[in-house]
C-alpha cells in the first residue's frame, strides 16, 4: 500500500514537473509598444495583449470568427442601427474582479476617446449600452453589418481596476502622462503578465482561473516574450535552442532552420498584399521627365507597366519562393476576393511596349519610385528587381528607398507619383481596401489614396456599403467596384506575402494570416 | 588659472549648445514621428492634432528652446514610442551599458598591456608575430561581424554561451546588475569581446610601439648594465614610463566604448542605452534620440575638459603660456 502511494505520488510528481515544464520562449524582431488595450493599433502590440487581454469576439487560427468575452451576437430584430451581444458570464479578471457589461461600456467608451488609436474602427457606434449585466447593445450611426469584424483587436478591461490605477483616460502624450496601463495588464485573458521590461523582456504565466481553460490546449504554462531585431541574432537564437519560437524569419534562412534537426518552419499566406501606386491624377506630376502631361494618367500606360512586372521572376529570385503574385489589391480570405481577378496581370513585354507607343511614349520616359526599405520582406530588393523590369518597355526609373519613417509621410502628404505600398485589412472585408486606397482622398476618409484617383458615382457606391444590409446586393456592389479599380489599373499589384513562423518541433500552432499567435492555442509535446 | 578654467568650461558649454542644435536640425530628416505614432486608419484631423500637441509644427529652433528649457529642469520629455519619461528608461538602460562598457574596457587595458609588453619584449618571436598578425583582425574586422561570428561559434555550433541578452539579472536598489547569476556573466562574455576587441588591439599596439622605444633608450641600458633582473627592468623601468601616453588614449577610447556600444548591444540585443537609441531612430523618437545624444555629447565634452585641465595641472608650459611669458 504504502509502496503504491510512493509510487503515485511520484508519477504524479513527474508528470506534474512535465507539465510546468512547458515554457514557450518566443521572439519576434519587435516589441509592443504600449500594453494600454487602446493606445496603438499596431500588430506586434495586438499580439501581446492578445495573450492577456481579450476582445468580445477573436479569430481563430484559419482567421473565422470564434465567441471570446461575447458568446453570441446579432443585430436586433427590428431595428438595423442596433447589435445585440450576449456576454459570457462567469468571468473573472486576473485581479479577481467579475466581468460584466458594465466593463463592456466603459471599455468602448475608452476606446472612443480622441486619444485613442482604436476610435477609426469603431466610429460607426455612437452608443454602446448595457441592457442587464450579461447584455450589450451597440447602437450604430446606420446599419453597419460587418461591425463584428472591426471588434477582434477591441480589448475589454476592468472599470474598477482603471479607476482604482487612474488610468480610464487613453495615454496622452502632451502632458506627458504616464498610465499605469502601458506596463500593466488586467485582462480575462489565459496568460497573467509576470514582468515586463519594454524593448527587454516581457514574462507572462498561465491563468489558472481562465474561463476556457478547458476548452483550449493551454500547454503553455510561461511566455517569454524577447524582441531581438537583428536578424542573424535572431535565427541564432533559434538554431541554438534559446527560443523555440520564432516570428519575422528572414527568407534567407528558411532553408537554413527547415534543414536543422528539430526545428521546422511552417507557411501561411498572410493578410498583407504588395504594390505599386501610381499618381494618375494630376495633368502633370513632379517625378517625372515629361513636361506639361502625366503619363501616369494614361489607363494604357498603367496597364503596361503592370505588364512589364514579371511577379514570378521576383517570386523565385527575390523572395526565394516566399510569395504568392498578385492580380489584385486585397489578400484571399477577404470578402469580394475571387481567383479570377487575383490572377488578372500578365507578364507581358511586347503588348506592353505595343500599349506604350499607343500612348504616345514609344520611347517611354523617366519617373521616380518611392520605396520603404525597413517595412516591408526584402521592399528594397523587390524595387530594384522592378526598375529592371520596367527598364524593358522603356521606363527609367530612379530608384529611391527610404526608411519607412521617411516614407510613409510622402504617401500621406501627396509627396510621391510612383510609390511602393503594402495593405493589410483586419476587417476580412473589401470595404476597408476601397475606403484607405479607392475613394477620393478626403481628411478621413481615402487617407491611403495617393493616386489622385477620384471618381463620384465610385465614390457614392463605397459609401452606401457601410450600410447595406442586403448581403447578397452588398457583395455585387463590391465585385462591381472591383471590376473598376481593375479596369481602370488603379495599382500594379505585385505578390501577396507568405508569413514563415520557425519553431521547435514539440511547438504545434498554425501560422495565423494576421502574424498574431494565440498562445491558448498552442499545444507542446 | 581660474580664467583658464572658466574659458574651457564656457567653451565646453558651448560645444553642447551647437551638439543640440545640429542634432534638432537633423531630427526632420530622420522622418516624421507621427506616422509610427498613429495607425494606419488615422485621419488628416489625428495627425494634425498630434502634430500640435507634440510641438512637431514648430521651427525646430523653437523645439530646440523648449526642450533645453525642460531638459536643465531634469525634464527630458516622454517617449513617442514608449509612452515613459526619458530619463527613466535612460537610468533603467544605463547599467546594461555601463557594465558590458567597463568589462570591456577591463579586458582591452588588462590584456593589451600584458600582450603589447610580450610581443614588445619578445619581438622576434613566433609567439609574439603571431599576436601581432591576429591582432590586424582585431582593428580590421567590422565589430558586427565579429559578433556574429562569434554568436555563430559559441552559441549555435558549440552551444555554450547565449547568443543574445543580459541572463538572469539582480536588481541592487534602482540598479541591474548581470554580475552576480551565472547566465548573466556568460551572457557578459561575447558582447564584452566583441566591444572590447578593438580597444585591446589598439593598446596593445601603443603598448608595444612605446615599450619598444624605451627599451632602446640609454637608462635601460643602465640598469641593465648595473645587472638588474630582466624582469625589474622590463616592469619596473620600461612599462612605467610607457604608461603616461597610454593613460591618455585608454582615458579617451572609455567614451567611445560607450558610444559604439550601439552596434555591439544591436548584434547581441543586449538591453542597453545604445539599442535605445538604435529603437529610437527607427521610430523617429525625438526625445529619446535628443537625450541620448546630449548624454553622449556630454560625456565626451566632460572627458576632454577633464583631459584639458589635466594638463594644465601637469604641464606648466601651458600655465606660462598663458601669462604671456614671452
Amino acid at each position: 500500500m504504502k509502496t503504491t502511494t510512493l509510487l503515485s505520488a511520484a508519477v504524479l510528481l513527474s508528470s506534474t514537473a512535465l507539465v510546468s515544464a512547458e515554457t514557450l520562449n518566443w521572439a519576434r524582431a519587435g516589441d509592443a509598444l504600449t500594453l494600454d488595450p487602446h493606445a496603438q493599433n499596431e500588430g506586434p502590440t495586438h499580439t501581446v495583449r492578445h495573450q492577456m487581454y481579450e476582445p468580445l469576439i477573436i479569430r481563430d487560427t484559419t482567421g473565422a470568427f470564434e465567441p471570446a468575452l461575447a458568446t453570441e451576437w446579432a443585430p436586433k430584430e427590428g431595428d438595423p442601427n442596433v447589435w445585440v451581444f450576449k456576454l459570457r458570464e462567469g468571468v473573472t479578471f486576473h485581479g479577481g474582479e467579475a466581468f460584466t457589461a458594465e466593463d463592456v461600456v466603459f471599455s468602448f467608451e475608452r476606446a472612443k476617446q480622441p486619444n485613442s488609436d482604436m476610435k477609426e474602427l469603431i466610429g460607426s457606434i455612437t452608443e454602446v449600452r448595457a441592457v442587464d449585466d450579461f447584455t450589450i447593445e451597440m447602437v450604430t450611426d446606420g446599419p453597419n453589418p460587418i461591425l463584428p469584424s472591426n471588434l477582434t483587436n477591441l480589448f475589454i478591461m476592468d472599470k474598477g481596476w482603471a479607476e482604482a490605477n487612474n488610468t480610464t483616460n487613453v495615454q496622452d502624450f502632451e502632458g506627458g502622462e504616464i498610465t499605469y496601463a502601458t506596463t500593466n495588464a488586467n485582462g480575462t485573458g489565459p496568460y497573467v503578465l509576470t514582468s515586463r521590461e519594454p524593448d527587454v523582456k516581457t514574462v507572462m504565466t498561465k491563468n489558472e482561473n481562465y474561463w476556457g481553460i478547458d476548452q483550449f490546449p493551454l500547454e503553455v504554462t510561461e511566455i517569454v516574450y524577447t524582441p531581438i531585431q537583428n536578424a542573424a541574432t535572431r535565427v541564432a537564437a533559434l538554431l541554438s535552442g534559446e527560443v523555440n519560437f520564432l516570428q519575422d524569419m528572414p527568407v534567407q534562412d528558411l532553408e537554413r532552420v527547415n534543414a536543422s534537426e528539430g526545428l521546422v518552419v511552417k507557411q501561411a499566406p498572410q493578410n498583407r498584399v504588395i504594390f505599386f501606386g501610381m499618381n494618375q491624377g494630376p495633368d502633370d506630376i513632379e517625378a517625372d521627365n515629361v513636361d506639361g502631361k502625366n503619363p501616369l494618367a494614361d489607363v494604357r500606360v498603367r496597364k503596361a507597366m503592370s505588364m512589364a512586372m514579371n511577379r514570378d521572376a521576383i517570386k523565385q529570385i527575390v523572395m526565394r519562393g516566399q510569395s504568392q503574385p498578385a492580380g489584385m489589391i486585397a489578400p484571399p480570405f477577404v470578402n469580394g476576393w475571387t481567383a479570377e481577378m487575383d490572377a488578372e496581370s500578365v507578364t507581358d513585354i511586347e503588348g506592353a511596349k505595343a500599349l506604350m507607343a499607343e500612348a504616345g511614349y514609344p520611347d517611354g520616359f523617366t519617373i521616380r519610385l518611392d520605396c520603404p526599405n525597413d517595412r516591408y520582406i526584402n521592399d528594397e530588393a523587390i524595387c530594384q528587381a522592378a526598375v529592371g523590369m520596367l527598364s524593358q518597355i522603356g521606363v527609367n526609373v530612379n530608384l529611391d528607398a527610404k526608411p519607412k519613417a521617411q516614407h510613409f509621410p510622402l504617401i500621406t502628404d501627396g509627396k510621391t507619383d510612383f510609390y511602393m505600398l503594402g495593405w493589410g485589412v483586419p476587417t476580412y472585408d473589401s470595404e476597408y481596401v476601397f475606403n484607405f486606397l479607392v475613394h477620393t482622398r478626403e481628411s478621413d476618409i481615402g487617407t491611403w489614396n495617393g493616386t489622385g484617383f477620384s471618381d463620384a458615382d465610385l465614390d457614392a457606391k463605397i459609401k452606401s456599403l457601410a450600410s447595406n444590409t442586403d448581403l447578397e446586393a452588398r457583395n455585387a456592389d463590391i465585385a462591381s467596384i472591383w471590376r473598376t479599380v481593375q479596369d481602370e489599373a488603379l495599382y500594379i499589384p505585385l505578390h501577396h506575402q507568405v508569413l514563415n513562423w520557425g519553431m521547435g518541433e514539440g511547438v504545434g500552432i498554425d501560422v495565423d494570416p494576421e502574424d498574431q499567435p494565440k498562445v491558448k492555442y498552442m499545444t507542446m509535446n | 588659472m581660474l580664467a583658464y578654467v572658466i574659458q574651457r568650461v564656457a567653451q565646453s558649454a558651448l560645444v553642447l549648445l551647437v551638439v543640440g542644435l545640429v542634432a534638432f536640425s537633423m531630427f526632420r530628416f530622420v522622418g516624421d514621428p507621427i506616422d509610427n505614432m498613429l495607425g494606419q486608419e488615422r485621419t488628416q484631423a489625428d495627425i494634425d492634432r498630434l502634430r500640435v500637441v507634440l510641438g512637431l509644427d514648430q521651427p525646430f529652433v523653437v523645439q530646440y528652446y523648449k526642450f533645453l528649457e525642460s531638459a536643465v529642469q531634469g525634464n527630458f520629455g516622454v517617449s513617442y514610442r514608449q509612452g515613459r519619461p526619458v530619463s527613466e528608461i535612460l537610468m533603467e538602460r544605463a547599467p546594461a551599458t555601463l557594465e558590458l562598457a567597463a568589462v570591456s574596457g577591463f579586458l582591452a587595458i588588462s590584456l593589451g598591456i600584458a600582450l603589447g609588453v610580450f610581443t614588445a619584449i619578445r619581438r622576434n618571436g613566433f609567439a609574439a608575430n603571431a599576436i601581432m598578425s591576429v591582432s590586424l583582425i582585431g582593428v580590421s574586422l567590422p565589430t558586427f561581424l565579429i559578433g556574429i561570428l562569434l554568436i555563430y561559434l559559441f552559441s549555435v555550433e558549440l552551444g555554450w554561451l547565449p547568443s543574445f541578452g543580459r541572463g538572469e539579472t539582480v536588481k541592487i536598489g534602482g540598479w541591474s546588475t548581470g554580475f552576480l547569476t551565472e547566465s548573466g556573466l556568460k551572457a557578459l562574455i561575447l558582447p564584452s569581446i566583441t566591444l572590447g576587441l578593438y580597444q585591446m588591439t589598439l593598446i596593445m599596439r601603443l603598448v608595444r610601439s612605446e615599450m619598444l622605444e624605451v627599451l632602446r633608450q640609454d637608462y635601460i641600458r643602465f640598469a641593465r648594465a648595473r645587472g638588474l633582473k630582466e624582469r625589474a627592468v622590463n616592469f619596473h623601468h620600461a612599462l612605467k614610463n610607457t604608461l603616461v601616453p597610454v593613460i591618455t588614449v585608454t582615458g579617451l577610447q572609455l567614451g567611445s566604448i560607450i558610444a559604439f556600444a550601439i552596434i555591439t548591444e544591436t548584434v547581441f540585443q543586449w538591453p542597453g542605452v545604445g539599442l535605445l537609441f538604435i529603437n529610437a531612430i527607427q521610430f523617429v523618437d525625438i526625445p529619446v534620440m535628443a537625450a541620448y545624444l546630449m548624454l553622449i555629447s556630454v560625456m565626451f565634452v566632460g572627458i576632454n575638459l577633464i583631459v584639458d585641465l589635466l594638463y594644465f595641472a601637469i604641464d606648466p608650459r601651458l600655465r606660462a603660456d598663458r601669462t604671456g611669458g614671452h
